[in-house]
């Protein structure tokens, strides 16, 4: 339930050493340690500000840090130029927090896209797999609509089904139940779950989705002021008493109360 | 004392964030030429973007060159009429066109339709991440949305102001002698002794120019545009704003180095 020390890398798919950033005046992650085990889900929550989705953009190698290690793979993609980085891309999908599903391409296209950019496969196999992760997010015969003709929800499982397409190892999911209603944001988490335990994904997610998010975490690192504060099972987390993280807690339930209040 | 220094420092400052700015922007169209020849090449979507910024200007351009012509015939005709020198028509109108105003019009059309359209899409993908989508699925985002629209451009921008030039020589005949009823014979002829190849050229020239100009600024602007909700706007507005007074600066420059 501390910030985990340095151990063997077989079993994380995902380790964080001592990571730091800076932008500007801003220290934005300040020794960053993390560890994501194999066929888990880890979920980062925290305040908003607190440098959880600037940790994420390390992770998908769109940032890089300042200093520190992330091995992914035990590969440490830090050191990584162009071709290298292409090549551990290939491991991981992502989830972006709204999607970021091509608007000009319809959905099947949208999902179809990585493999016909990035394979030789023929159409009808491209079709074939398609189809069978729409099926598994629940949009069968939804391929030819357009993301700006489908709800929020339904976008999002189109997402992840693009994120799925290629069958990667590791799952990175950023915020993916933003701007979702609870029985909308409960149906995305059971099919985060759901995936990640059909195709035996690792997975690492950022959300401020507490305390519904933790039903699906296997691992819940609480991060604080560029830190991870808190780290370990949910029992772990919610047994360390923290003065901070409770606050954090509370704060997030006084401020849905409010919006509900304010909402009627 | 301080004050002296710190006015000082400030200058320094706002030199050096200028040059930074104008380094990144060079360095863009660095990157994006370099990949117009990096495998794997994607001449599907070069062509999509010779669609768009080429035969869907089509009408436009025409339009306007139709409208140019005329009011060249019209003017034209009436100025040199008091000069007895009708005949003459057809060679100002012509070289007018083929030099100066063929290029400039046409690019300027073109900035307003596809330019814009460009920095407001490429734009919106950046601010709702998708630009970062395409990065994470290890397909890299200037090769894949810059390259062939800065191809598409060169292609497209002569291609459109050759058009521009015939429809509006066309235009200057209906008017200057199907209206005005100038010596038809000599307009032609007059275009035939007088418009050399080098006229053609130096303007086709131009146009590649502001073809390469264009795709570059509107690429930039939506390429960086901020992530907030006034990004897209901003980002569609400096593109527009900016292409056009590049067109008319290199058009400046290139008239003095070409004539």
């Amino acid at each position: 339930m501390n910030p985990p020390g340095s151990n063997g890398s077989g079993r994380n798919a995902i380790e964080v050493r001592d990571l730091r950033k800076r932008f500007e005046a801003q220290q934005v992650l300040n020794g960053v340690n993390l560890d994501c085990p194999r066929k888990q889900i880890t979920t980062v929550v925290g305040p908003s500000g607190c440098g959880k989705t600037v940790l994420l953009k390390h992770l998908n190698l769109l940032l890089r840090p300042d200093a520190g290690t992330i091995l992914i793979d035990g590969i440490d993609v830090t050191k990584l130029r162009s071709r290298g980085l292409d090549q551990v891309r290939e491991k991981f999908g992502m989830l972006f927090q709204a999607g970021a599903l091509f608007d000009s391409m319809s959905v099947f296209d949208n999902v179809a896209f990585p493999l016909v950019e990035k394979t030789n496969l023929s159409p009808q196999e491209i079709a074939k797999k398609v189809n069978e992760k729409l099926a598994a997010v629940g949009l069968e015969g939804m391929g030819h609509k357009f993301p700006s003709e489908i709800s929020g929800g339904m976008q999002k499982r189109a997402a992840l089904a693009r994120a799925l397409i290629r069958e990667p190892e590791i799952l990175m999911l950023d915020e993916p139940t933003t701007g979702l209603d609870p029985t909308r944001t409960g149906s995305i988490h059971a099919l985060i779950r759901h995936t990640q335990q059909r195709f035996g994904l690792s997975a690492v997610m950022v959300s401020h989705d507490v305390p519904q998010v933790f039903e699906i975490s296997d691992r819940v690192a609480f991060m604080h002021d560029g830190k991870i504060r808190l780290y370990g099972t949910v029992s772990e987390v919610m047994a360390a008493d923290d003065e901070v993280f409770m606050r954090f807690l509370a704060g997030r339930a006084t401020e849905e109360a409010g919006a509900a209040a304010g909402g009627r | 004392m301080s004050r002296i220094s710190d006015t000082i420092a400030l200058l320094g400052a706002l030199v050096i964030e200028g040059l930074v700015a104008l380094g990144r922007f060079m360095l863009f169209l660095v990157n994006a030429g370099i990949y117009v020849f990096t495998p794997p090449y994607k001449p599907r979507l070069t062509i999509r973007q010779i669609r768009i910024i080429g035969a869907d200007s089509l009408f436009l351009v025409v339009l306007i060159a139709a409208f140019t012509g005329m009011v060249l015939g019209l003017q034209g005709y009436v100025t040199l009429s008091k000069f007895g020198s009708e005949s003459a028509l057809g060679t100002v109108v012509s070289l007018t066109l083929v030099r100066e105003l063929g290029p400039v019009l046409a690019a300027l059309m073109v900035t307003a339709r596809a330019g814009s359209a460009m920095a407001a899409e490429i734009g919106s993908m950046q601010v709702t991440e998708q630009i970062d989508a395409l990065t994470v699925m290890a397909i890299n985002p200037v090769q894949y949305l810059v390259s062939p629209r800065l191809l598409a451009g060169v292609i497209s921008f002569p291609l459109l102001t050759t058009i521009f030039d015939v429809v509006g020589i066309l235009g200057g005949y209906v008017i200057g002698v199907g209206l005005m009823h100038g010596p038809s014979a000599a307009y032609f002829n007059g275009i035939q002794d007088n418009l050399v190849a080098h006229d053609i050229v130096s303007g086709l020239y131009k146009a590649l120019v502001f073809g390469l100009v264009i795709t570059w600024v509107c690429c930039y602007k939506g390429y960086h545009a901020a992530r907030m909700a006034v990004g897209i706007s901003r980002a569609t507005t400096e593109a527009v704003v900016l292409s056009s007074v590049l067109v008319l600066v290199w058009d400046y420059l290139l008239t003095s180095i070409l004539l």
